[in-house]
């Protein structure tokens, strides 16, 4: 078992990570830059140390300075969050070459399944389908006219060392593919000092679902999927567990897929295998592989009831897998939205500030994973992120009626959030018939973002 | 001297990516409008364009420096 902590990280996940280990009996350092020194994760941790600047490049992301930290300290292992150096396989390294423990998989394990090639060959060795498209780099343009045989129009072209939905071309005919091609090779040069491209076929119309899986080097467990089909940019908004979507056949396949894929790679810790689903051909592709705890973990937690942190802490710390798969079940349905200090009826223009005054929703099934409290100045450094509300119920009916009961329960007072949007959402016919994909809200939020107008009371 | 002030908290930046020239030099004109440099606020960026004319630009924020909302970024004749 570890026996002291440090946290890489700020915010909620901080919080969450510190609470986790704290239940475990381990003991917690936190780390701060001069923006957190107020910071909630700072307060609940047993000890903190400052490493920087507010700049994130100068202190969450200064590797020198948080292994400092964590030997000044007497740590052992280091919980990286999600985000910052979460899936930098460089920091796992330099994590394990000073004797700590990174709770997280290998700097290998990171490194393979972080370039998006080398993540689709291991995916397609391990029986998981992916998106139909380029088997790894494409040669050149005479190579790519073959791909295009499977792929068809559109097709993605995107660059090899691209990501979060950077360096990514589209083409409708074989005239714009052949002018884009040469063109994506270059600016993948410029943008990311290698032109080496790929291409997937477009799935216009698909659901983003994704399996949580948990591993020990050895052996692994899935818990199950979560839907996180509404995005707006690219970045998930409100995310659910499990997915209405699937049938029960389609959902065996997918999980089982995730495990082998999982097994396959020698996991350890907690990963999320991300899918692309295609309700009208009932059919559904990989797309990444994340080596992290996620930010919506919570809504899977709600259904199986495994705290899927303390379960890092514990693979980390040694243990193997504690779960088989049969003792892990799915109970109801979870929901999760996320609060960020955002105006949705200005094209979500960021708003930090101070909160004046914070009540935050309870009762049954309710839970808010938020670093708030009131007198708390959200800095402008960092995301936007202020809170997570996650409900569950035992239906997705009782959960959609439960999450609108626990929004009109939470007052952040002092900022603009991202609370009306989720009332609306809650109040749609096509979110409460989850008739949606991933291209839906941002549809939505053409005819709907201006009547969502925060309340801020002074 | 007319200062220029940020609009928003967060990280002020002179030039629009690290490998660009800053929006304005020491010393250059400004006219209505003009983007004198950019504030990132939790990870979106906004231009900070200036509300007056004037010459002799000088900036009193460093590139990268935290800023609050109401901060002199620069000051110009």
């Amino acid at each position: 078992m570890l026996r002291k902590l440090l946290v890489a990280n700020r915010g909620e996940i901080a919080v969450r990570v510190i609470r986790a280990a704290r239940d475990l009996g381990i003991a917690t350092v936190a780390v701060y830059s001069d923006a957190d020194r107020e910071s909630l994760h700072v307060q609940i941790a047993d000890e903190a140390v400052h490493i920087g600047p507010p700049a994130a490049k100068k202190s969450y992301l200064n590797v020198a300075n948080i292994l400092k930290a964590a030997t000044d300290t007497g740590c052992d292992s280091v919980h990286p969050g999600y985000g910052f150096l979460a899936e930098n396989a460089d920091f796992a390294d330099a994590c394990a070459a000073t004797g700590l423990v990174f709770v997280g998989p290998s700097g290998d394990a990171i490194r393979t399944m972080g370039d998006k090639v080398a993540a689709r060959s291991a995916a397609h060795a391990a029986g998981v389908p992916v998106v139909p498209g380029s088997m790894g780099r494409v040669a050149d343009i005479d190579a790519a006219r073959h791909i295009l045989i499977d792929t068809g129009f559109p097709v993605m072209i995107k660059a090899a060392a691209g990501g979060g939905g950077r360096g990514i071309r589209i083409a409708n005919d074989l005239a714009e593919f052949e002018a884009a091609f040469p063109q994506a090779a270059a600016e993948a040069l410029a943008a990311f000092g290698d032109g080496g491209l790929y291409m997937e076929k477009v799935i216009a119309k698909a659901r983003h679902i994704e399996v949580q899986v948990l591993g020990d080097g050895r052996d692994a467990v899935h818990c199950y999927e979560r839907e996180c089909s509404l995005q707006r940019r690219r970045q998930k908004v409100w995310e659910e567990a499990p997915s209405r979507a699937l049938s029960n056949r389609i959902r065996d396949e997918l999980c089982t897929s995730a495990v082998r894929l999982t097994r396959a790679v020698g996991y350890s810790g907690a990963g999320t295998i991300e899918y692309l689903y295609d309700d009208e051909a009932d059919r559904f592709y990989f797309i990444e592989m994340n080596t992290r705890i996620q930010v919506e973990h919570p809504v899977t937690e709600m259904i199986t009831g495994i705290d899927l942190v303390a379960e890092m802490l514990r693979i980390a710390g040694g243990e193997p897998l504690r779960l088989r798969q049969s003792d892990i079940v799915v109970r109801g349905h979870a929901i999760e939205v996320r609060l960020n200090a955002e105006d949705p009826s200005r094209d979500f223009a960021p708003f930090p500030g101070t909160v004046s005054t914070l009540r935050v929703p309870g009762g049954p099934g309710v839970r808010f994973e938020s670093m708030l409290y009131a007198g708390y100045t959200v800095p402008p450094f960092y995301d936007s992120l202020l809170a997570k509300l996650v409900v569950h119920a035992e239906t997705r009916e009782a959960a959609i009626t439960r999450l609108v009961r626990a929004l009109s329960e939470t007052r952040i007072e002092g900022l603009r959030t991202t609370k009306p949007l989720f009332l609306a959402l809650a109040d749609d016919l096509a979110v409460q018939a989850n008739a949606v994909h991933t291209r839906w809200l941002e549809g939505w939020l053409e005819t709907h973002a201006a009547r969502l107008v925060p309340e801020l009371e002074p | 001297m007319t200062p220029i002030h940020s609009p928003l908290p967060g990280t002020f930046y002179r030039s629009s990516a690290p490998d660009k020239p800053p929006f304005k030099a020491d010393g250059d004109a400004v006219a209505l409008g003009d983007v004198i440099g950019l504030i990132e606020v939790m990870k979106s960026f906004h231009e900070v364009k200036s509300e007056v004319a004037g010459s002799n630009i000088r900036f009193e924020t460093e590139n990268e420096e935290p800023v609050m909302a109401g901060a002199v970024l620069a000051q110009v004749e």
